[in-house]
C-alpha cells in the first residue's frame, strides 16, 4: 500500500492510501473526494481532470491521443493536466501530488 | 397529444432498448423518452466507434453496432420513441402514471422504467461566472437559426465535430474565428482539412487559446478574454458558440420522491423496483449490493423487471414462462 497526495477544490490536502493496480481516479473517488468521473473510467468524458504538481509527472506514461482528445472537452487545461482515470497507480508513483481541477 | 401505453422507459441506451424486447415478449408495449436526438445513449453519443469486448457472444462490437443490432432486435415490438425531450414530471393517476416531457408530450402508462444511465446529456458549459447572462442571446450551445449570424463576428470554441462543422458552415455567411487549445482536432479529418484550407485562404481565423472571461451589455457580448501559454489576450465578438461536448445530469428524476443514494436509484434485486411501487430502475442508474455498471447487468435487470411489470399490467393473468427457442406464441410475437 502506497500513498498519494491530493489537494481538493477547497485547497485542503488529503493523503490517500493507494493500491497498485487502481487508477488515480478510483483512489480519489473511493476516498470520497469530490471527483465526478461520469463515464466511470473509460476515457469518454473529462470529469476526472487533475493537475500533477510535483516531479512525478515525469514518471507517468505519456498522454495518448484518446486522453488528449478528451482533455479538449475540459476547461482550465494546463501543461500538467491529466485525466486521472488514465493513470494507473504503480510503486514509482508513491507520493505523487495532484490537485483537482475546477469543475 | 396524450398517448397511452403499458410501460414508459426513460432513456434509450442499450438497456432501455433491450427492455423493450423483454417487455414485448410478455405482450407489454413501450414508449421511450430520450433527451438526445437519436437512440443508443452513451454507446451512440460517447463511444460509437469504440469497441466493447464484454457483450456476451460478441468478441468485439462498437457502441453504434450494438445500438443498431438492438434496434433490429426490438423492431417486432414497435416501440414509440419520443426523442429530443426530457421526462420532466410524473404524477400518480388512477390506472398508473402520467408522464409529461419537456416538449409537452403526455403519456399515460401503468409502469415507469428508469433506464437513464448517468442521466441526460446536456451541453458542457464553460465555467465563466456571467455566461448565463448571455445564453440564448449572444452565447449558443447549438445552432438553430443561422440567419442570426449573418455578417456578424462569431467566436467558435472547441476541437470536435460540432466546432469544426459550424466553423466551415458559417464561414460563408459570417466573420468566423475558431479557438482551440491546440492545433490538433478530434473532429473528422475531412472537416479538419476543410477548415485548414479556409484558414489558408483567409476565410476564417484560427486562435490558440482557452476562454477566460466575457464582457458586454444588454445580454450581448462585446469582448472575450482568453489565455494561451499563460498570457492573456482579448477579441471583440458578437456571438460565442462554445462546443465542449455533452455531460450527463440526473435532471428532474431527482425530484420525483424516489429514494436515491448519491444520484443512483436504490432498487431490490428481485424485480429492480424502486421505493415507489411500479417505478423500476435498470442499468447504470440503479444501485444495490454488488452492483456492477455493465451493459450485461442491465440486460439481466430488464428481464426480471419485465416479469413484475406484467403482474402490474395483467393482475389477473398468470404469466407462464416460455423460451424463445421453442414457444410458438413467442415466435408469433417476433414475427417469425
Amino acid at each position: 500500500m502506497g500513498k498519494i497526495k491530493v489537494t481538493d477544490r477547497e485547497g485542503k490536502l488529503h493523503e490517500l492510501e493507494a493500491d497498485v493496480g487502481s487508477t488515480i481516479m478510483e483512489i480519489i473517488r473511493d476516498a470520497g473526494l469530490d471527483i465526478e468521473a461520469a463515464c466511470g473510467g473509460c476515457c469518454a468524458c473529462a470529469t476526472c481532470h487533475v493537475y500533477v504538481t510535483n516531479d512525478k509527472i515525469n514518471e507517468l506514461e505519456p498522454i495518448d491521443d484518446d486522453e488528449e482528445s478528451m482533455l479538449d472537452q475540459a476547461f482550465h487545461v494546463n501543461n500538467n493536466s491529466r485525466l486521472s482515470c488514465q493513470i494507473e497507480y504503480k510503486e514509482n508513483l508513491e507520493n505523487i501530488e495532484l490537485t483537482l481541477a475546477p469543475e | 397529444m396524450t398517448h397511452k401505453t403499458d410501460v414508459v422507459i426513460i432513456g434509450s441506451g442499450p438497456v432501455g432498448l433491450f427492455a423493450v424486447f423483454e417487455l414485448g415478449l410478455l405482450n407489454l408495449k413501450a414508449h421511450l423518452i430520450d433527451n438526445l436526438d437519436r437512440v443508443g445513449g452513451q454507446c451512440a453519443e460517447l463511444y460509437p466507434e469504440k469497441p466493447i469486448y464484454d457483450i456476451p457472444a460478441y468478441p468485439k462490437i462498437t457502441g453504434q453496432e450494438l445500438t443498431d443490432k438492438l434496434i433490429s432486435q426490438i423492431k417486432p415490438f414497435e416501440p414509440t420513441f419520443h426523442l429530443n425531450q426530457q421526462a420532466d414530471s410524473i404524477e400518480k393517476v388512477d390506472d398508473g402514471w402520467k408522464i409529461v416531457t419537456s416538449e409537452g408530450t403526455t403519456i399515460n402508462a401503468r409502469c415507469i422504467v428508469i433506464a437513464a444511465g448517468a442521466g441526460s446529456f446536456v451541453p458542457r458549459k464553460p465555467p465563466i461566472d456571467n455566461i448565463a447572462e448571455f445564453e440564448g442571446t449572444s452565447v449558443f450551445y447549438a445552432v438553430r437559426n443561422k440567419e442570426l449570424f449573418k455578417n456578424k463576428k462569431i467566436l467558435i470554441v472547441g476541437g470536435g465535430d460540432s466546432a469544426l462543422d459550424w466553423t466551415n458552415d458559417l464561414a460563408t455567411i459570417a466573420d468566423v474565428t475558431l479557438m482551440h487549445r491546440r492545433k490538433e482536432f478530434r473532429a473528422a479529418p475531412d472537416s479538419v482539412n476543410k477548415m485548414l484550407n479556409l484558414e489558408k485562404e483567409g476565410k476564417i481565423k484560427f486562435l490558440h487559446g482557452q476562454l477566460k472571461s466575457l464582457s458586454g451589455n444588454n445580454k450581448m457580448i462585446n469582448e472575450i478574454k482568453y489565455s494561451h501559454e499563460e498570457k492573456e489576450y482579448s477579441i471583440g465578438v458578437d456571438y460565442l458558440l462554445p462546443f465542449f461536448g455533452l455531460k450527463m445530469e440526473l435532471g428532474p428524476i431527482a425530484n420525483w420522491g424516489i429514494n436515491l443514494n448519491e444520484n443512483l436509484i436504490k432498487v431490490d434485486t428481485e424485480k429492480f423496483e424502486t421505493s415507489e411501487p411500479s417505478i423500476f430502475a435498470i442499468g447504470d442508474i440503479n444501485t444495490y449490493p454488488g452492483k456492477l455498471k455493465l451493459i450485461l447487468s442491465g440486460f439481466h435487470e430488464s428481464a426480471l423487471m419485465a416479469q413484475k411489470c406484467f403482474a402490474y399490467c395483467y393482475p389477473d393473468k398468470k404469466n407462464v414462462f416460455r423460451y424463445t427457442t421453442s414457444s410458438k406464441d413467442l415466435h408469433k410475437k417476433l414475427g417469425l
